[in-house]
């Protein structure tokens, strides 16, 4: 088995209005208990607006801290899952359906590795 | 002492070619790792280079290529594995365990297919590492093939065993709701590689046997591997017939030469006949799909001895067919090209001038064309201008050449 992160990717700007923004949660939640049924599911989570982070860094002894996401882009990660599968089609297969629930975002199916 | 000739270094090449993929296959289905297969049989080759000219071939070269690659890869992941290296265990592990066959027995080389051919994987990969594992090119070949440095293309090709390795792209045929889509890649590579090589996108020589022999030899293949799916068979005709007229494609100097002007006994007869052959099992069949379709247009092209005597009505009512299945611009430019033979050029052209093909070099070739045959010659040699600014081809482009020195 393999661990898969499935990566939403969208747009920077306001999140959408409730009306459009709610029944996606409600189909990303479904899709989210059929990954715990089917017993792929490890982990998922939704991120705050890249805004909210801070970034770290080892400056020799000290440890220096800046304002801001580490990267600027015109998209940010927006949440992720991490799911268990025997090949990437399998991981394809669950991407599909989570990509059906975002609607319009892409998602980002990437490999972890293998535990040592 | 064996009473077999001793091979040659260039026989044993021969058997690399012919055997490479289904080593390939067969070790990577064994070891769970394409570098282990591929290394495996390199080892397997260089001990058949050494051993075969003085104790003669063995009676069945590419089962001895696979016993012998398998038996060097396990001593060695053994060494490896005795000194803890966890990549040679997980192969060892893979090889003990693996199934003796699930399913219909179905040769391991049409799952190495599917694997290359992986939606995961960019096009030029796909190509790259189809003929590579599959076709047992080499990567230096590969880099020629396509005008990329060696560095460029061996680069490509261990990129994309990482992400089969890292991402474990699968090692099988499809399943059966998948495949219909799946099989559509592979095709579209095999036809691509087999395009490649008959109409090379750059460079001197307007054709590139090697390739088109190729795609064909993977053709072949498929549709042994494959026999209950026509499209397999619809592409296969449709490389048969294309092929059977390269003789006849190219003039003396290497110049092009399109259908109407070829010299039809030039046409390769059995090419012909096999494909024809197929068209009409397809035919009887009755499913058909786009690669078919344009197979039985060529075939169509095939029959007719004389340009004159073709039959453009039928070749018009396939074309009609086709864009009623997979309509695409270029469908539609060469079906008025079908039509300009029927309804005149002035109709051809209005259908022409609503298509939004200007990059495409054969657009404006084709509007030349018709605007020469309707007595426009200013605008024609616009149009073969342009033609001209949109091939990377030499041959293409001396053909365009003359075509538009000819108006003046």
């Amino acid at each position: 088995m393999t661990q898969y992160l499935l990566s939403i990717y969208q747009p920077d700007g306001p999140a959408p209005e409730p009306e459009m923004l709610d029944p996606i949660m409600r189909d990303v939640d479904a899709v989210k208990q059929e990954m715990k049924d089917a017993g792929v599911w490890v982990f998922s989570g939704g991120l705050h607006e890249p805004s909210t982070a801070t970034v770290v860094r080892a400056k020799g002894d000290d440890v220096l801290i800046t304002d801001g996401p580490y990267v600027e882009s015109k998209e940010h990660l927006g949440g992720f899952t991490i799911i268990e599968a025997p090949d990437l089609d399998v991981a394809l297969e669950w991407g599909g359906k989570l990509a059906q629930a975002v609607r319009l975002l892409p998602i980002e199916v990437r490999p972890f590795h293998d535990e040592p | 002492m064996s009473d077999r000739p001793a091979p040659t270094t260039a026989q044993i090449d021969r058997v690399f070619r012919d055997e490479y993929g289904r080593a390939v296959a067969v070790l990577t289905r064994y070891f769970g790792d394409i570098d282990i297969a591929e290394e495996a049989i390199q080892d397997a080759f260089a001990e058949a280079v050494r051993r075969w000219p003085e104790a003669g071939p063995p009676p069945s070269p590419a089962g001895w290529i696979i016993t012998t690659a398998r038996n060097r890869a396990i001593d060695r992941l053994r060494r490896e594995a005795s000194r803890d290296e966890r990549h040679a265990q997980a192969a060892l592990l893979h090889a003990r365990d693996v199934p003796a066959e699930e399913g219909p027995v179905r040769d391991d080389r049409l799952r190495l297919i599917f694997t290359c051919c992986h939606p995961a994987l960019a096009t030029p990969t796909q190509v790259a590492l189809t003929l590579r594992l599959l076709g047992g090119l080499t990567t230096l070949e590969i880099a020629r093939a396509f005008f990329v440095s060696e560095s460029t293309m061996a680069q490509r090709i261990v990129r994309a065993k990482g992400k089969i390795r890292a991402a474990r792209i699968p090692y099988r045929i499809p399943r059966e709701t998948d495949l219909p889509d799946r099989l559509k890649s592979v095709l579209a590579v095999i036809y691509l590689i087999f395009n490649e090589g008959y109409q090379a996108s750059s460079g001197e020589r307007l054709i590139r046997e090697d390739l088109c022999a190729e795609a064909i030899r993977l053709g072949r293949l498929l549709a042994e591997l494959m026999p209950d799916e026509p499209e397999v068979k619809g592409l296969l005709a449709l490389m048969l017939l294309t092929e059977s007229r390269r003789d006849a494609r190219t003039g003396p100097a290497g110049d092009l030469v399109l259908l109407p002007d070829q010299d039809r006994s030039q046409w390769d007869r059995e090419l012909i006949a096999e494909g024809q052959a197929i068209v009409r099992e397809c035919l009887r069949r009755d499913q058909p799909g786009p690669y078919q379709i344009q197979a039985a247009i060529n075939a169509v092209h095939s029959d007719a001895p004389t340009a004159a005597a073709t039959d453009w009505r039928q070749i018009l009512a396939l074309y009609d067919q086709l864009m009623a299945i997979a309509p695409s611009p270029v469908v539609a430019l060469n079906r008025a090209v079908a039509m300009a033979e029927i309804n005149g050029p002035e109709v051809a052209l209005a259908v022409v001038d609503g298509l939004d093909l200007d990059g495409y070099h054969v657009f404006h070739a084709v509007r030349a064309d018709l605007l020469n045959r309707l007595g426009r010659n200013a605008d024609a040699v616009l149009a073969y201008d342009r033609a001209m600014a949109r091939t990377e081809n030499a041959a293409e482009r001396a053909f365009l050449h003359a075509r538009r020195d000819a108006l003046n």
